[in-house]
């Protein structure tokens, strides 16, 4: 167990040092920058620009830029937005709670639907449960977020005017009134996203199930006398999550990176909608760090599946 | 046949309802298990005694399977209407099964001695470790060796043939009346076969139990069966004694599979090849009016095609369904 956490966690790292190199490659290599505003600007003298981005290490080769990089990250110097003029660790900070409220509710939701409605109509496949379900999952996935989430806000916030379209991390109630003004604005981005979410996850779930029900070792649970419930829960579901864990771990990351274009329709300020703005004003601290984090957060899911995989599955601990 | 009848089939139709129509898997069988006997239910792949054997604990998927007739009395009471309660009181506990395939009966994510466990704290009431105690005993018991510690052991870590033994260790470790045993040494290699069929002896004997034996290997039957019921398309051909099935089978079929086996003193056909019955099983979706191995069978005449002939004959233990049979049988 500890050499092969060791040798994963080993992989882990040099993971993370690759994606970071890529990122910071192609960050590096595409066209524009911060100063992309100043240089067209003729009342600025070339000489100013170039002195700016010498004080900024601009000027330097890639590979040292990079090394520079990696140092100032290692002793949790994260950069410094050059358009909001704060430091990115603090911008990330500032952003993670409106994230992960929205984006981890929904998952949470998304997960707490899945998981029920696909183990039920994978129990009793092309039942009328199982029908219903099939069909609103199908019409759920289909339907992009961006379209949802506008059909939403057109019919909660604009026709019926019950639900605020626009998410604030700034609220300014308190107590009780801050919860039930915090439930109203989150009840529509965290639908949108769950409905979506937990539409292909009751697929994945649904399918998985029906591929273990018909597995001869759960007739042989049913030999024993065990009642159904315990047959599906003790001897189907464990068998049946051990893929549905892969898809999930890789989808959390998205928690903490936030769902980009939920955020910008509900304008939740949370890490999505702040890569979108980093991006569109060429603020490249902020895009590398909020992409490396992406990463961090993939590999370190990735991570978590392979131990959960150990928990949930004997045979691969000897492997 | 002697003693009380444990089990009792009577007239059981089994379909599975497909998108290509009913399949009548099981259409009318009856037989009877006597205690503490071993009887075989033979026939080729698809005949239904695997489905026969299922029905019986109610272990076919339905839907789309679908108990549409008869009865199965089990020590006088019938099963079929039983509620699923009732039913998983007498699973395990009073009739247990082993299946064909010990490489994916048992679960992979859970260790040996936990699914026998489970199965003994279920039926048997007893507690966490009284259960894992009851499992290391029955794994000692059916000669998995170092039993104590291999109780913790995964079903992937054991061979086809020590799984075959942890099912049976699993099965009857609540001790039943009647084990169903569905095909268990078809998975196996020939050596491992003998031990097995010589470990359901020894259990049986010392169990005091019955053994409803499928299989399609007349050499298992031999071996291991005191009677033996042959089916072909969902109907019982033939029934009795195995000793005489073997000598003086009476319905064509039977003689065909009992001429099939090879022999080792030279008892080939003509052409020093195996003897095969003509033709092939007849589709599952067929229902011919009259016996359905008439279109393979060398004595067929014209009233074999009106009518399903009914099990008879001059010994009430010795019954086939045919209606030349054997008088105008030909010389083997």
């Amino acid at each position: 167990m500890a050499s092969f956490l060791l040798r994963r966690i080993l992989i882990a790292l040099l993971s993370i040092i690759g994606a970071s190199i890529v990122l910071y490659a192609v960050l590096a290599l595409a066209p524009g920058d911060v100063f992309g505003e100043l240089v067209s600007n003729p009342g600025i003298p070339p000489d100013v620009i170039a002195n700016m981005r010498e004080k900024l290490g601009l000027d330097q080769p890639i590979h040292i830029r990079y090394v520079n990089w990696a140092m100032a990250m290692l002793q949790g110097d994260w950069g410094y937005s050059l358009v909001n003029r704060v430091d990115v660790g603090q911008l990330i900070v500032q952003r993670i709670p409106a994230t992960l409220m929205v984006v981890g509710t929904a998952q949470i939701l998304a997960l707490a639907i899945a998981l029920p409605v696909g183990v039920l109509a994978a129990m009793r496949p092309y039942s009328l449960f199982d029908q219903i379900a099939s069909t609103l999952a199908f019409i759920g996935f289909s339907l992009p977020t961006f379209f949802t989430g506008l059909l939403f806000i057109l019919l909660f916030s604009i026709t019926l005017d019950w639900l605020p379209f626009i998410y604030r991390s700034d609220l300014e109630q308190t107590g009780g009134a801050w919860i039930w003004a915090q439930l109203r604005q989150s009840i529509m981005p965290v639908t949108v996203l769950a409905l979506f979410q937990a539409a292909s996850w009751t697929r994945y779930v649904r399918s998985s199930v029906l591929e273990v029900i018909k597995l001869d070792y759960v007739v042989t649970a049913r030999s024993k006398g065990l009642p159904e419930r315990v047959v599906i829960l003790k001897h189907v579901l464990r068998n049946a999550l051990i893929p549905v864990v892969t898809m999930v771990a890789l989808e959390l990351p998205v928690i903490f990176g936030g769902a980009i274009v939920t955020e910008q329709i509900f304008r939740v300020p949370g890490i999505g909608s702040l890569l979108i703005s980093s991006i569109m004003a060429n603020d490249t601290p902020v895009i590398m760090a909020v992409t490396f984090v992406f990463a961090c957060l993939v590999i370190l899911f990735n991570l978590i599946a392979d131990l959960l995989y150990r928990w949930l599955d004997p045979r691969i601990k000897l492997q | 046949m002697t003693g009380t009848p444990l089990l009792e089939i009577q007239d059981l139709h089994t379909s599975f309802r497909t998108d290509g129509g009913t399949v009548r898997s099981v259409r009318g069988v009856s037989l009877t298990v006597a205690k503490g006997e071993t009887v075989a239910l033979v026939g080729e792949s698809g005949c239904g005694k695997s489905v026969t054997a299922h029905s019986v604990l109610k272990l076919i998927p339905m839907p789309p399977g679908e108990i549409t007739a008869g009865r199965i009395l089990w020590q006088g009471r019938d099963l079929v209407p039983l509620p699923p309660r009732e039913m998983n009181r007498i699973r395990a506990r009073e009739i247990a099964i082993i299946f064909q395939e010990p490489m994916t009966a048992l679960n992979p994510v859970y260790s040996v001695g936990e699914q026998i466990a489970e199965v003994v704290r279920l039926q048997m009431r007893l507690g966490r470790r009284a259960a894992m105690d009851r499992a290391v005993e029955m794994l000692d018991l059916v000669g998995i060796p170092d039993a104590r510690r291999r109780v913790g052991d995964f079903p992937h870590q054991f061979s086809g043939g020590m799984r075959q033994r942890v099912m049976i260790a699993m099965a009857l470790s609540c001790e039943p009346q009647l084990l169903i045993a569905d095909e268990p040494t078809t998975a196996l290699d020939v050596t491992i076969q003998a031990q097995i069929l010589d470990l359901l002896e020894e259990m049986k004997e010392r169990l005091g139990m019955a053994i409803l034996l499928i299989t399609h290997d007349m050499g298992v039957v031999a071996e291991a069966a005191q009677r033996a019921v042959v089916m072909y398309a969902g109907r019982v051909i033939e029934e009795g004694a195995v000793d005489r099935l073997f000598t003086e089978p009476a319905h064509p079929y039977t003689r065909g599979l009992i001429r099939s086996i090879p022999r080792l003193d030279g008892g080939l056909g003509r052409h020093g090849r195996l003897q095969t019955i003509p033709g092939s099983i007849p589709s599952q979706y067929a229902d011919p009016a009259g016996c359905h191995f008439a279109p393979r069978c060398p004595l067929a005449q014209a009233d074999c095609l009106a009518a399903q002939p009914a099990m008879s004959g001059p010994d009430p233990d010795h019954l086939y369904a045919c209606f030349h049979s054997p008088l105008e049988a030909p010389a083997p």
